[in-house]
């Protein structure tokens, strides 16, 4: 009876979830057809569909894993920029799909290497020392790509960290990278059902990965990381698992991303892009992949509705964050819905007994 | 010459980065969380001085203790209202509470007094140090910066091993529920420990501003973030920790900003955060700490 309607729960994430982009789809497309898309909202498409995508990647970790990773925006960053560098240089000559194709797995291969070399040292630790390390490598990588020099001449490629002299290169070399001004003269490659298209692959992977023993152990890990332990589920594979998943991902969209702009600067991808998604993930609820998806796409197209809304956007965000925090973790709230929850229950049913550990269930 | 004259820049640095570790260092060491807010105190109490002295025209003494009187009723009102109803609930939601609150200020402060920066007038007004026959200039703020934070802190060890709601917070940091049990009213010292946390980053603001004088709603922020490293660095909890940390941190950022490159010593500072974390968690001067199951 229990496993019936666990596995109906599961269904239903299923269906709500691509439902969801289904309706998100069909509604652009028909607006699209009626010509009352302005070309302010189509811009907008691309970065609603990325934003989905690292939704659903921070709560891979936020809501499954259970840790905070304060620097998502940074595998962003890293895959936007293998996979625009790769795209802008070798792809060039690549057939236009082919190109775009490489640049989407290279840029999520690279930001999934980033994801090992950031998680293998990150995942020893846990909680609030976790969350400030991931944030550090953010900072790292954003300080790094933002002095960054590339050019190439006859004589091969230069680096430097310095600036655009210092590259030594010869006059007829060209310039990949500029530090601040970053990657520019991108050829861009925007097309909206591309981006429903990872959306789509994301969901299916993330869907099974956590209905998987795998994703199963995960969330064990995250209920009780010694119970876990103790019943022989490796602690630092699973995390790691899920860690670099989730990076991959933001990879992906960091590409999809980066190829709807003309410029990629690393400026971009800081620290408030990443409070900005961990507010999609705390809004949707933390675990939900149907919030998050619902809470990426309001929270990036509402702002650019209403206008004059912007300079208060991010003081209503940080009211957002505190005020969900105390109503679905304080203590005395918990118990407050309990309650209520119960009250309503009791009236309904007249069963409280298995209505209180229903409501348990949820939390 | 330019060493020396960058080593003491560092440890005016380090100094102002010690006072704002020392408030975080004992709010984790008694509340157990990290209050990621307290770098935007600083950005605060910068902003009552900057209205009471270097607009107001009051007393720069005045204006700081003002500064202090108004970040450490903050600090106690945060408390209350966004941390005290999580005691108990997990740590993920408390620190996203904490990144909240932190949110809530900076966008507070830039609704209140717009983003535009401010320029900030020292509150020291004593000539500057010439030491070596002019050779090496050392400014006032900077002798003022390093004197305040070592007397801060030998006042502060003095507080917390000598009197008794200092000998209370550490009953409270060592067992929270056993101290209640010996009638020690925890929710009383974890405010006090909020208090005076806060009321030393109105000390740090009014003298990073000093010396840095651009003042918007974000320069507490990056300071916060280092001051945390810091802590992490001479080990959490301890308040010599976070001290030693503090300095070795500001001459860290100074001497890379100098010799190896500005745009990277960011990056360089949590690249030793990182190596901390990962050689000695513990940190510097931390207590090694065991899990009981």
């Amino acid at each position: 009876m229990a496993k019936n309607k666990k596995m109906n729960r599961t269904a239903r994430t299923y269906l709500t979830s691509f439902l969801l982009v289904a309706i998100f789809y069909g509604a652009v497309e028909l607006i699209k057809f009626s010509g009352h898309l302005t070309s302010k909202a189509t811009g907008l498409l691309i970065p609603v569909c990325a934003y989905i995508m690292m939704a659903i990647s921070l709560n891979l970790v936020v809501g499954f894993l259970g840790e905070l990773s304060l620097g998502h925006a940074a595998f962003m960053s890293a895959g936007a920029f293998v996979g625009v560098f790769f795209y802008n240089t070798a792809g060039a000559s690549l057939p236009g799909w082919l190109s775009v194709v490489l640049a989407f797995v290279i840029g999520g291969i690279a930001a999934g290497i980033f994801g090992v070399i950031v998680g293998v040292p990150v995942l020893r630790l846990s909680g609030d020392y976790l969350a400030i390390v991931t944030l550090a490598f953010g900072e790292i990588l954003k300080n790094v790509l933002n002095s960054l020099y590339i050019g190439v001449d006859s004589a091969g490629v230069h680096f430097s960290l310095k600036d655009q002299f210092s590259l030594n290169m010869e006059p007829t070399g060209k310039v990949l990278m500029k530090g601040a001004m970053g990657i520019t003269g991108i050829k861009k490659f925007s097309y909206f059902s591309v981006g429903i298209l990872l959306i789509v692959l994301t969901l299916i992977f993330v869907l099974n990965l956590m209905n998987s023993r795998a994703g199963r152990a995960i969330t064990a890990i995250r209920d009780d990381e010694i119970a876990a332990k103790s019943v022989g589920i490796n602690l630092t594979s699973y995390k790691l698992m899920a860690f670099v998943s989730s990076a991959v991902i933001a990879g992906l969209s960091g590409v999809l991303y980066a190829l709807n702009f003309a410029s990629l600067v690393a400026k971009k991808f800081d620290y408030n892009l990443s409070i900005n998604i961990l507010v999609m993930v705390v809004l949707g609820g933390m675990g939900s992949i149907p919030g998050a998806i619902v809470a990426a796409v309001i929270l990036t197209v509402l702002p650019e509705m209403l206008r004059g809304f912007s300079q208060y956007r991010m003081f209503i965000y940080s009211i957002v964050l505190i005020v969900m925090m105390l109503f679905n973790r304080a203590p005395a709230f918990v118990a407050w819905r309990q309650r209520l929850g119960l009250k309503i229950h009791t009236k309904k049913n007249g069963n409280s007994g298995s209505t209180a550990e229903d409501g348990k269930k949820e939390e | 010459m330019q060493f020396l004259s960058y080593l003491v820049r560092g440890i005016s640095l380090g100094s102002v980065y010690a006072l704002i570790a020392l408030g975080y260092t004992m709010v984790y060491g008694i509340a157990k969380m990290l209050n990621f807010a307290h770098g935007d105190i600083i950005m605060v109490g910068g902003y009552v001085v900057f209205f009471a002295f270097c607009q107001g025209g009051m007393n720069p003494w005045l204006a700081v203790i003002l500064a202090i009187a108004a970040c450490t009723l903050l600090g106690i009102t945060i408390e209350k209202v966004a941390y005290k109803p999580l005691r108990g609930a997990p740590s993920l939601a408390v620190l996203i509470t904490a990144i909240g609150v932190s949110y809530f200020l900076q966008n507070g402060a830039m609704l209140l007094w717009s983003s535009e920066p401010k320029s900030f007038t020292s509150v020291v007004s004593l000539p500057a140090l010439n030491l070596f026959g002019g050779k090496l200039q050392i400014s006032a703020e900077t002798l003022v910066t390093i004197a305040a934070s070592v007397v801060i802190m030998v006042a502060l060890i003095w507080f917390v091993n000598k009197t008794r709601p200092g000998h209370a917070m550490q009953a409270v940091s060592e067992d929270r529920g056993a101290a209640q049990l010996m009638g020690i009213n925890v929710n009383g010292i974890i405010s006090l420990t909020f208090a005076i946390g806060s009321g030393l980053a109105a000390i740090a603001g009014a003298l990073l501003l000093s010396s840095y004088p651009t003042l918007v709603p974000t320069t507490g922020a990056m300071p916060g973030i280092k001051a945390f490293v810091a802590a992490v660095f001479g080990g959490i909890g301890s308040i010599p920790g976070a001290f030693l940390g503090g300095i070795l941190l500001g001459i860290i950022e100074n001497l890379s900003k100098a010799y190896i490159s500005t745009q990277l010593s960011d990056a360089i500072v949590f690249l030793v955060l990182i190596v901390v974390l990962l050689v000695k968690p513990s940190g510097l001067l931390g207590k090694k700490q065991t899990v009981k199951v």
